[in-house]
């Protein structure tokens, strides 16, 4: 049984890095309509810039929670508003392409510096060691990346559905011409959106950082899975995104327990019967 | 002050556009004068729709001039021309279907100050108070256009475009938002409206402006309606 919970542990921590990717790729596809393939370099720069803040600045764990989905956001936005703007209003093809070509460009530049082999980032005193549940011990670290992940989507699923702001982006969502014309900037939004989007991704860089080492590769390796959570969960939809996440990583550390070797792939044979089934993802509509 | 007055709130001048490559308005030119309801007449496809959108400045390409309040807009990008305060309400109603009734309601900001409290817009409208938390879109027709007219009362602004708000509607409705217009008007709104219910324009507009082929062809004031009615039936095809 402790192996089980275990797994189920693992799973769960694995969902939490799957939902806060998914979630920022979901937020940008529905404002930008772009697949952002970036998504696994963006990360793995938040990653980073949590191991540059420490190392260069004296900056420790809690200041890069803050600083580092700020920095790597604001990042996103250069690149938004030097690079992305260009394919507005082209095949989502454009997007892809760009991204992926970016992805491929940023990974390369921090191999070039930092070798393939990762490098270790400590883990932040407060949160070494495990509680004893009764039936399992809990590392502490791991259930605060589980709670960081749960209240993130919680709160961006809240801004985006209950917030006033949230209105605007889901209006200009359908139909950004009207909004712009009821006097929005909409191109702001736009910006800000791929913003929030990107820094979700730096976000769970930094959560990765201590228990995965920091290595230019870690988002590569990471975001094949998280597509086909996006895939299996229906791009554009933000709850969907978050619930597909946490049930696939659980899903996965169970199939570890039960059978072991088809745990990579099972993730992979869902996405296929989800397209077989219903292509437009469990909680995706028709568009 | 005096002059101020009877200036005009939009003078639209050699207004030309395009749709991609077709060339659409071919220098329209007309004025719409604080507290009027002004009307374009016309059939399909003459512009009218294009004229509204091109004043709004959502349309691909544009030339000519659109002043508001004198102010030269042709230059400006939409958010800007809506900023100074004129509020568009399109043919197709733009009710999403993303957000429930209060937040279409909600959605446009408020550009200036003393736009319509939301009281006395379920005043005008009583049957959107009842569905509030409905999505936008499953709303009747009607209630949608009512809804796409209440959401723009709120922003403040006092120059209204609307595109044939009786599109489609049920004469009970029809009636309902002719009469909702006329308030309007009584409150010192102006408003352009583009219309194909002539009968219905009639009632409520001062003057009358008929486009074809994407150029202001004839002009009338509401006074001199009957003494042109052979013109313009020919005008109009009906």
């Amino acid at each position: 049984m402790q192996a089980l919970y275990g797994q189920l542990l693992v799973g769960l921590i694995n969902g939490s890095f799957y939902a806060l990717l998914s979630l920022g790729l979901a937020v940008i596809f529905g404002m930008l309509e772009i697949i952002n393939f970036a998504h696994g370099a963006l990360y793995m720069m938040g990653a980073f810039t949590a191991y540059f803040l420490l190392h260069y600045f004296g900056l420790n764990y809690w200041w890069a929670l803050l600083f580092a989905p700020l920095i790597v956001g604001a990042f996103g936005m250069l690149l938004e508003r030097t690079l992305l703007r260009g394919l507005q209003g082209l095949d989502p093809l454009y997007g892809l392409l760009l991204t992926f070509g970016l992805a491929l460009v940023i990974q390369g530049i921090f191999q070039n510096y930092f070798g393939s082999s990762g490098m270790p980032y400590a883990m932040p005193a407060e949160l070494r060691g495990a509680v004893n549940l009764g039936f399992m011990y809990l590392p502490i670290y791991r259930g605060w990346v589980v709670i960081v992940s749960l209240v993130v989507c919680l709160a961006t699923w809240f801004l985006i559905e209950r917030t006033r702001l949230g209105a605007y982006l889901r209006a200009a969502t359908e139909n950004p011409t009207l909004v712009r014309a009821f006097g929005i900037n909409v191109p702001l939004m736009i910006t800000l959106t791929y913003g929030l989007g990107v820094g979700l991704a730096a976000l769970a860089g930094v959560l990765s950082a201590p228990i995965n080492q920091v290595g230019p590769l870690m988002g590569a390796d990471l975001i094949i899975v998280v597509f086909a959570v996006v895939v299996i969960g229906g791009m554009g939809s933000i709850m969907g995104s978050v619930i597909t996440g946490f049930s696939l990583g659980v899903i996965e550390g169970l199939t570890k327990y039960f059978y072991p070797e088809a745990s990579n792939t099972v993730v992979f044979v869902l996405m296929v019967l989800v397209l077989l089934v219903k292509p437009t993802g469990l909680t995706g509509r028709a568009n | 002050m005096a002059e101020a007055a009877t200036a005009p709130v939009l003078d639209v001048k050699g207004l030309q556009a395009w749709y991609g490559e077709s060339h659409v308005l071919h220098g329209m030119d007309f004025q719409v004068r604080p507290g009027e309801v002004v009307t374009l007449l016309g059939r399909n496809g003459a512009g009218k729709s294009t004229t509204l959108k091109s004043i709004m400045g959502i349309i691909g390409k544009r030339r000519g001039s659109v002043m508001f309040e004198g102010k030269e807009t042709i230059h400006l990008t939409s958010d800007k021309i809506a900023r100074l305060g004129i509020a568009f309400c399109p043919e197709e109603r733009g009710i999403f279907s993303s957000l429930d009734v209060k937040e279409n309601l909600m959605l446009p900001p408020a550009i200036r100050p003393g736009g319509m409290p939301v009281e006395r817009i379920f005043d005008l409208f009583p049957n959107l108070k009842e569905r509030l938390t409905s999505q936008g879109t499953k709303l009747s027709g009607g209630e949608q256009q009512m809804l796409a007219i209440a959401r723009i009362l709120r922003t403040g602004a006092r120059f209204l475009m609307l595109d044939e708000p009786t599109e489609g509607l049920a004469p009970v409705i029809i009636q309902q938002i002719g009469r909702t217009i006329s308030r309007l008007k009584a409150e010192g709104f102006t408003i352009l409206l583009v219309e194909q219910n002539f009968r219905f324009a009639a009632d409520l507009a001062d003057r009358f402006y008929v486009v074809e082929h994407g150029q202001v062809i004839d002009t009338f004031a509401s006074g001199e309606l009957e003494a042109n009615m052979q013109k313009l039936h020919q005008y109009l095809g009906v």
